[in-house]
């Protein structure tokens, strides 16, 4: 975790992008294992997807497949990767292809062409008895009309997917009192779905794909039926779920906040393709065409991003390694014409801000050290905090914000002009 | 009147064909049914009216409540103060044989209909026809195959009876929610988990709908079966329509009813509760007992 983190840091090339990536949410680099990994896989709705693919292959679009050949097209070309340990958000609107793709995943649906990865091994070419070996064993999916078992309990319904792999009742009830109360409703057992509310109804959803201890989890627009508060509820209960046990996480949304708050990383899909994929703020800097613009479009920037996003690293702060000396540390201030430098250790922890003036006071000394320069009164902001809550303490603060992550990692530093670049987005 | 197009005689000939090639088949199943049907009569006829009636009417008190289980308790004492308790006893039996043998072939028949286009449209053409057919054409071909008795009035029945139970059970299947079969293949069941861990439980309301169909379409093929000697209570409104006599011709005619509101409310309170697991059913004992102050 730690060094994931850490070389999340250094190897995410920060003087290229300037900031790290998804580094807010979840501490997943760009070298974490990938776990799946979709390639080129079509979905057409036709008994012979022959004539519709060799078309979709030579250029044609889905519309004009669907005059012709009078067929429909779920999924057009379809790449990507899910890395271990990342919420992966799929986003479209209704009619672009989410559900299917994430139906695709369990073959749910069956691709008509194309391979879908599961840790190296291709799921569409797997025996019917392996996949069902596969369902069982790694994945879990949560529904967005929930789909529990009306004449089971809650804890016959979270032991569903234990008792279709034979695990004995004593055993598939302990592991799903134990998923019930990780999602709050240990107190729930004997309740039945229909004496439950959607929130409630959807955490055993939730806990009847956990009981099994699935390595992917597929959520289906998994909290697009409750409201509002309920909604926001769930996601954080998701990410707290997601703190303590990382789990592959796909996650099917039509929610733009929702995708936002909760996604690693995001793909968006329009007509079946999919159109860009990203970390949150990737996409809402540099949207890939008109029509994922026309998505943020009304986004306020201030709510979806956080600290992490937004924090730049040594492209536009001095960093200053430890164990080293106080003299080249000034000097590079200088030369780099930063009034403030931010000290971490070798491996990554955040230690203190010093300044020019302090550094020079310091080195005036009898014996100079870091500690006795750093400036007092530094608060340093955790990667996830909104960037709406930060405004108030950048505009206050003289020296640009430090941000760190939950392990006090140095990420980088906001200054009042970053917020303030940050909010117009450049446009 | 002499036709050209002789249908009537080449049905008669395979009828012959068959009952030439065919008649252990015919015995065997002959004596399944009169076995089935006998040892199920001899319980409900031998047994004491008082202890069958008790059981009724606890069934009633259990499944649908205090109300119904006094209407039940008047019913069936009326039609044993009216002498007509044997031959009651004697068509419930003959109801439940041919319920069940309805459902033996009917249920499966409906989840095969469920799971296979082709089935599908052969089941469904057939039972619409089957219920095209006037109730007494079933007689025709039970008579001349098992002859006159209780076996071809079973067997007519069951054939009259069956297309509810087939058909509410393949719409039942198939009515499940998309997301629930969903859920039942993402977590790994194989084909007949899925049908009996989720398809059929999910399905269960609709099919009791269907055996409640199938049962009072039972009970009245098997009143019009008593032509060919199935005997019960249909015996004795055939006695009362052959003598004219009203008095006999209504009090068999009545218990007919009788029965029939019985076992509908019964069966039907199945279907109702077919999706209410909880145990709901001897709620109405909390009515003798004082409130629990809350």
């Amino acid at each position: 975790m730690n060094t994931m983190m850490r070389s999340a840091v250094s190897v995410g090339g920060p003087a290229s992008l300037g900031f790290p990536r998804g580094a807010a949410r979840t501490s997943i680099g760009d070298d974490a294992a990938v776990r799946l990994e979709v390639r080129n896989v079509y979905k057409i709705f036709s008994a012979d997807p022959k004539p519709a693919l060799s078309m979709l292959r030579q250029g044609a679009s889905k519309a004009e497949v669907l005059e012709k050949l009078n067929v429909n097209v779920g999924v057009l070309d379809a790449s990507f990767q899910v890395r271990a340990g990342e919420i992966f958000v799929i986003m479209g609107l209704s009619g672009s292809g989410k559900s299917t793709m994430i139906r695709l995943l369990n073959r749910l649906i069956e691709p008509s062409s194309g391979e879908i990865l599961l840790d190296g091994k291709d799921l569409v070419s797997m025996s019917k008895a392996d996949l069902i070996q596969a369902r069982r064993r790694n994945m879990g999916m949560v529904f967005q009309s929930f789909a529990l078992m009306p004449h089971l309990s809650a804890l016959d319904n979270a032991a569903f997917g234990l008792e279709i792999s034979g695990v004995s009742k004593a055993e598939r009830h302990k592991a799903a009192q134990q998923a019930l109360e990780q999602v709050g409703l240990g107190t729930y057992a004997s309740r039945y779905p229909r004496e439950m509310s959607g929130g409630m109804q959807q955490r055993v959803g939730l806990a009847r794909a956990l009981a099994n201890d699935p390595t992917i989890l597929l959520m289906d627009e998994a909290f697009s039926a409750l409201d509002p508060l309920i909604r926001t509820e769930m996601q954080d209960e998701l990410l707290r779920l997601q703190r303590e046990h990382q789990r592959t996480i796909v996650f099917i949304s039509h929610d733009l906040d929702e995708a936002m708050r909760i996604g690693d990383r995001i793909a968006i899909m329009e007509g079946g393709r999919i159109v860009q994929v990203g970390t949150p703020y990737e996409i809402l800097s540099r949207p890939a065409d008109d029509y994922v613009r026309s998505f943020f479009r009304n986004v306020d920037a201030s709510k979806v991003l956080r600290a992490g996003d937004v924090a730049r690293y040594e492209a536009t702060n001095t960093v200053i390694r430890l164990p080293g000396e106080l003299a080249p540390a000034l000097q590079q201030l200088r030369e780099n014409h930063h009034n403030f430098g931010y000290v971490r250790t070798q491996d990554g922890r955040f230690e203190g801000v010093v300044s020019q003036t302090t550094l020079e006071r310091e080195l005036k000394g009898p014996q100079p050290r870091f500690i006795n320069a750093f400036l007092p009164d530094v608060r340093t902001v955790n990667a996830a905090t909104p960037v709406h809550a930060l405004l108030a303490l950048v505009a206050d603060t003289e020296w640009p914000v430090p941000v760190v992550d939950d392990d006090h990692n140095f990420l980088g530093a906001i200054s009042r002009a970053l917020m303030l670049h940050t909010l117009v987005r450049g446009d | 009147m002499d036709s050209e197009i002789r249908i009537g005689k080449w049905v008669e000939e395979l009828v012959s064909f068959m009952l030439d090639h065919f008649q252990s088949t015919f015995d065997a199943i002959a004596t399944v049914v009169n076995g089935f049907g006998g040892a199920i009569d001899y319980v409900l006829v031998g047994a004491p009216a008082w202890l069958l009636i008790g059981l009724i009417v606890a069934i009633s008190l259990w499944r649908v409540g205090v109300g119904f289980a006094v209407f039940t308790v008047a019913a069936l004492l009326l039609i044993a103060g009216m002498g007509l308790w044997t031959e009651t006893a004697s068509t419930l039996g003959l109801v439940l044989t041919a319920t069940l043998l309805s459902l033996l072939v009917g249920v499966p028949l409906g989840v095969w209909m469920a799971r296979s286009r082709v089935v599908e449209s052969i089941v469904r053409t057939t039972l619409d026809f089957m219920q095209t057919m006037p109730a007494f054409v079933y007689l025709i071909p039970a008579v001349m195959f098992f002859g006159l008795g209780r076996v071809p009035g079973i067997l007519a029945t069951v054939i009259f009876a069956m297309p509810p139970a087939v058909r509410l059970t393949s719409l039942g299947i198939q009515q499940v929610p998309a997301e629930i079969v969903e859920a039942g293949k993402a977590f790994g069941c194989h084909d007949r988990q899925l049908l009996f861990k989720v398809q059929l439980p999910n399905a269960l309301p609709s099919i009791m709908a269907g055996v409640n169909q199938t049962m009072m379409m039972a009970l009245s093929m098997i009143v019009i079966a008593s032509m060919i000697g199935a005997g019960g209570l249909g015996n004795v409104v055939l006695q009362g329509i052959q003598r004219l006599d009203i008095a006999l011709g209504f009090e068999s005619g009545l218990s007919v009813v009788l029965l029939a509101i019985v076992l509908d409310r019964i069966t039907q309170s199945f279907g109702r509760t077919a999706s209410v697991p909880r145990p709901v059913r001897f709620a109405f004992l909390r009515r003798f007992l004082p409130v629990p102050a809350r």
